[in-house]
């Protein structure tokens, strides 16, 4: 019977979405119109192919429910890629101008290209890494199968629905211009919904929990869940031109725009890729080194004081502005307050492999989060320096920043996700083990030298480039042109892009070795489903 | 008084009191004596239930 329901609404969605698209104001409008008619369109016909078949009940509370996991291993791995590539590409466009092709100007240029590298790889890659990871770790840890039954697989097509949505939107014009924030108002409503399934099928399964306490990486990924749900609904507070056009106009304006966008970006950071991240961490080091975390204490601890803290932090993107100096001291005193949270956090995590040390020689999947703890701890000692008044003034609007965030995010972000899909994929595919451990040994490595290339190149050109803007000669004119700097880029340009062509490289290494475990890994034997007596 | 000036005063006063409050206490309540004891039961979950949930709300107490 619900079903009729579904398909009157969908039929109703795809009727609206193409009489959208008939009346679009711009073509990103009349894309994403389309796009949402297609989706709901096949979702239509799939609804009813079902319809008024007999319906078979099963009792599935006996078993995990890891389709939508399995699916969203394999989303994050392809959004990966797309996302490095991209990357990659606008790299070597910033090295060589001329990949900004005539022909593409106004699609596939560096302005558009780059938020849709940002978001592919943060939204994608990360934010898949997270819905999937959220919804393994939950059901493991609760003991209890996900809630809601399907809502998870709607969470799971949403998700995709949006990322691909803000992607063409991306290329055709539609942004915002709020960084990490460029999805214009309907794919931002369209989130909230995906979203709100999301926090009713994490929080529904830790209810269902058969497990007295609920586990920390629970605590990590429900505040992720719960702020992003608060800093996007805030940030994206616009009223649209038109229903039937991409334009919106922020509700805040100026100073107070600015500092809620960085409150949104810089808890972006801090719960999206920080707290999200750390929940995997809590979960999957734990597993992959055979040993509980090395002090449950500390990572209470660390997740109050993280929670804590971090919401603070925002304003230290708005040094030198409009910003009252009281409020980016402000964001800057919590910021460097916390280094003790995350270097207790990173200390936690290392631990864990305290008396597994020699774990690092054999397991290169261990390796990888090992070195993701490292670069955690490296982001985030460099993240608050870097949001000290004196120090911002150097580093700001120069490629240093860029250097600091893909430390973070290829190193910590990248790195933990790719320890988490080699330890799923055999887990979900039912494998005895990886296909092939060398071939982990060689994306670990040249993931590894990319993002040193990266950083450090990224490192060289910053300082360069701010000191040379500030530089001026006896009679105090400026030394240098814009153009001077640019010039002087090139070389650490072309290493960039080399580190990110390293790291690509892997991460397709990693894809090919997941599709053969999947495929041809020896499955496990059958004894397997029993539990074991612990 | 004008909201903004009224909710400014609070957050600064009797929020920033409550939340410090709340910061400490649960640091205290970490090291509370039996903690650690109590926190060995936690840690192990992750290794309890990999391949199916439990089955009765028994192993709640386990």
């Amino acid at each position: 019977m619900t079903n009729y329901f579904k398909l009157i609404l969908l039929g109703m969605i795809v009727f609206v979405a193409l009489f959208a698209a008939n009346s679009a104001r711009d073509l990103a409008y009349m894309v994403n119109a389309l796009t949402i008619a297609l989706a709901a369109g096949a979702t239509f016909v799939w609804v009813l192919r079902q319809t008024d078949e007999p319906v078979v009940q099963v009792d599935l509370s006996g078993e995990y429910m890891d389709g939508v996991i399995r699916a969203g291993v394999i989303a994050t791995a392809l959004w990966g890629v797309v996302g490095f590539l991209v990357g990659t590409f606008i790299a070597f466009q910033l090295a060589f101008p001329a990949l900004n092709f005539e022909w593409a100007q106004g699609m596939a240029n560096f302005g558009r290209l780059r938020p849709l590298h940002t978001s592919a790889v943060i939204f994608a890659f990360g934010g898949n890494a997270l819905i999937c990871t959220s919804f393994y770790v939950v059901q493991r840890t609760s003991a209890a199968r996900l809630w809601g039954g399907n809502l998870a697989w709607f969470v799971f097509w949403g998700y995709q629905l949006v990322i691909v949505l803000a992607a063409t939107g991306y290329l055709l014009g539609a942004s915002q211009s709020k960084e990490y924030a460029e999805p214009e108002w309907y794919v931002d409503l369209w989130l909230t919904v995906v979203w709100l399934a999301y926090l009713a099928v994490f929080v529904g399964t830790i209810v269902r929990r058969k497990e007295r306490h609920i586990y920390v990486a629970n605590w990590f990924y429900l505040s992720f869940i719960i702020t992003v749900a608060m800093l996007h609904v805030v940030n994206n507070l616009s009223i649209p031109v038109s229903i039937f056009g991409s334009k919106s106009v922020q509700v805040f304006s100026g100073v107070q725009d600015a500092m809620v966008q960085w409150w949104y970006g810089h808890n972006a950071v801090g719960f999206f890729l920080t707290a999200g991240f750390l929940g995997m961490m809590y979960y999957f080091v734990p597993k992959q080194a055979e040993r509980p975390v090395y002090s449950y204490k500390l990572s209470i601890i660390h997740f109050w004081a993280l929670i804590f803290l971090y919401i603070w932090a925002g304003p230290h993107h708005l040094h030198y502005t409009a910003l009252p100096d009281w409020a980016s001291t402000l964001g800057m005193v919590f910021s460097i307050i916390l280094w003790m949270p995350s270097w207790g956090g990173m200390i936690n995590g290392l631990m864990t492999l305290s008396g597994a040390w020699d774990k690092l020689r054999t397991d290169p999947v261990i390796r990888m989060m090992v070195i993701s703890i490292g670069f955690y701890g490296m982001s985030t000692f460099e993240g608050p320096m870097m949001s000290i008044r004196a120090v911002n003034s150097l580093s700001h609007y120069t490629d240093w920043t860029i250097g600091h965030v893909h430390s973070g995010a290829l190193g910590w972000n990248g790195m933990i996700t790719f320890g988490c899909l080699y330890f799923l994929v055999p887990k979900l595919w039912n494998r005895e083990r990886l296909y092939s451990l060398s071939m982990v040994n060689w994306h670990f490595w040249l993931a590894t030298i990319g993002i040193v290339l990266y950083a450090a190149s990224m490192w060289v050109t910053g300082i360069m480039e701010g000191l040379m803007w500030r530089e001026v000669d006896a009679n105090g004119f400026l030394v240098n042109s814009f153009a001077d700097t640019v010039s002087a880029k090139l070389p650490m340009y072309i290493v960039r892009g080399l580190g990110g062509v390293m790291f690509l490289a892997g991460a397709i290494i990693m894809c090919i070795n997941l599709y053969l475990t999947a495929r041809k890994g020896p499955a496990v034997a059958a004894d397997n489903s029993l539990v074991p007596a612990e | 008084m004008e909201t903004y000036s009224l909710l400014r005063e609070f957050a600064d006063s009797w929020m920033l009191l409550a939340l410090f409050v709340f910061f400490v206490g649960m640091i205290f309540w970490v090291f509370r004596p039996g903690g650690t004891k109590t926190y060995d039961e936690p840690a192990g979950i992750p290794f309890r239930h990999e391949d199916k949930p439990a089955r009765r709300d028994a192993d709640k107490e386990a």
